[in-house]
């Protein structure tokens, strides 16, 4: 369909779309009680847009709109869809409910339904990938096809596992509400994992030839935004906000112009976002207030002391060793223990570090062999550190790591080599 | 309401010495009258071991009698409870708390109607 002058671009409905989706199905589950219902008939509303607006143009309120159409859609739906007797009474019962909803809250409040569809569509009944696909899926925006190319499944896989999902949601009962008080630290935390995991899928691609997907990085922090406007009070919250931003500030100068991977140490300070990164400082330094300190708290505040140093050689490893030291008390996981190690092999040497490193359970991980080939190298074990190279290239799935892996070892012979400190230290 | 089935999944064979049988009877009939005082309990109970299990199965227009349980393996169904709940939330906590009691896993399914 040809835009008239005053007609809107359909990638502006997709984007509003991708904006605005969440809010409708959110307030058509709460009044439907039906996720699936709710989505179909937000989806409807969005198609109809779709048709009309390029050519007549927007109208008064777009969301408003969405939202009134899809209310309509729904009770069409249900009207259709119900048996002969029960049909007139419940699209009756369903058509007053919608008409006696508020009109949707301004953009950017605060509101409940959102929250709730974020609880529901994270709740710990659903597996891990469930959940994130749901929420790219119905918080974020993101159309099926979207998530099956995020995910590297076919769309219809993906289909397959999110209408899975859904039924679940519907006949197993998992509720559309905010936990209670003493739930929600536990169920916060289950959203929380979902952001960061979509965050570092974005960050570094599991598979694939690109280091860095920008565009779920730009959803994760999306959706960290909303959780903080959600949720202001609870710090890790905040703590998962800051940490994303402040990773996110060196997106720019993490690969090369060929794309290879450019290590922390390594890279162009001038060229970090410095609006991100004063961002991240602000929400680190709420968090410091609030002094109820969370692993994702730690996390910033470690990647706040690298955004501060102004070179890699004037990091204050020492202020960073102190936050793994509390990060290993409150989350101790061998991967925690290796990023330990790189702070504690600058502060106490490289001999130090290896000795700790040896000891982790980490054989499968390729970020150990790279850390365990950068100390050996520096500690002039030349031979041991070109095999832990490959062991390391071997074991990552990502093409951009493993070229750098390879470079590495190949530079490992011509001194003098680069620099691998701090490599890991954003690796969650 | 929802119905909601809780499954205890029990290894076959004497329970190892170390569990102490007296409490977890002592736990689950304290877990029952809770239930039944929240108007939840619906119905249950424990289970004959699977081995003397017998079961149907149709064949043609005949059905056969095949001595043993219906799936071989290590664990099996060693009991349920069916409890009414307002959605997955609360069948959940009657789960945990069922799980605490028998020291077994349990599995929440939801009834159809």
């Amino acid at each position: 369909m040809a835009a008239s002058p005053s007609g809107v671009p359909p990638e502006a409905i997709a984007r509003l779309f991708t904006r605005e989706s969440a809010r409708a199905i959110a307030i058509l589950t709460r009044l439907s009680g039906d996720l699936d219902l709710a989505e179909d008939a937000v989806q409807e509303a969005f198609a109809e847009a779709l048709a009309h607006w390029p050519s007549t143009g927007l109208p008064p309120s777009p969301v408003g709109w969405i939202l009134t159409t899809a209310k309509r859609k729904l009770v069409d739906r249900v009207r259709r869809e119900s048996t002969r007797e029960s049909r007139e009474a419940q699209a009756m019962h369903l058509h007053a409910l919608l008409r006696a909803d508020d009109p949707p809250p301004e953009e950017g409040g605060v509101d409940d339904d959102r929250l709730r569809l974020i609880f529901t569509c994270c709740h710990p009944a659903l597996a891990l990938h469930v959940r994130v696909a749901l929420t790219l899926r119905l918080l974020g925006g993101l159309t099926t096809a979207e998530v099956a190319r995020a995910f590297l499944v076919s769309e219809a896989t993906m289909a397959q596992r999110l209408a899975r999902a859904k039924r679940k949601i519907r006949d197993a009962g998992i509720p559309y509400r905010v936990p209670e008080a003493s739930e929600l630290p536990g169920r916060i935390d289950g959203v929380l994992v979902v952001v960061y995991l979509v965050f570092n899928e974005g960050y570094t691609a599991s598979a694939g030839d690109g280091l860095v997907r920008g565009d779920l990085c730009g959803e994760a922090v999306r959706l960290g935004r909303l959780l903080r406007l959600l949720l202001p009070e609870e710090p890790e919250v905040t703590g998962l906000l800051a940490l994303m931003l402040l990773i996110d500030s060196r997106r720019d100068t993490r690969t090369s112009a060929e794309g290879d991977l450019v290590l922390l140490a390594d890279q162009d300070r001038t060229r970090w976002h410095a609006a991100l990164i004063a961002e991240g400082h602000a929400l680190v330094r709420e968090c410091l207030r609030l002094n109820r300190p969370g692993p994702y708290q730690l996390q910033a505040a470690i990647q706040a002391v690298h955004a501060e140093a102004p070179s890699a050689a004037r990091t204050d490893w020492r202020q960073i060793l102190r936050l793994y030291d509390q990060l290993l008390a409150c989350q101790p996981s061998p991967v925690v223990a290796l990023n330990r190690a790189v702070a504690l092999a600058e502060v106490e040497g490289p001999a130090a570090a290896l000795a700790v490193v040896d000891a982790l359970p980490l054989a499968g991980f390729h970020v150990f062999h790279a850390v365990r080939a950068d100390l050996l190298r520096r500690l002039g074990r030349t031979a041991d550190a070109a095999l832990a190279y490959d062991a390391a290239a071997a074991a990552t799935g990502n093409e951009a790591e493993r070229a750098f892996l390879r470079r590495s070892c190949r530079i490992l012979f011509a001194a003098p080599g680069p620099h691998l400190t701090g490599a890991v230290t954003t690796v969650p | 309401m929802k119905q909601y089935l809780l499954s205890i999944y029990q290894p076959d064979g004497a329970p190892p010495p170390t569990v102490d049988l007296e409490r977890i009877m002592r736990d689950v009939g304290a877990l029952q009258a809770e239930m039944q005082a929240a108007n939840a309990w619906v119905f249950g109970g424990g289970l004959h071991e699977a081995s003397i299990a017998t079961v149907l199965r149709p064949s043609g227009g005949d059905v056969l009698v095949v001595d043993g349980p219906f799936v071989e393996g290590k664990e099996h169904l060693g009991g349920f409870t069916v409890v009414r709940a307002a959605d997955l939330d609360a069948a959940l906590e009657w789960g945990r708390k069922l799980a605490r009691a028998t020291t077994l896993p349990i599995e929440v399914r939801p009834f159809r109607h």
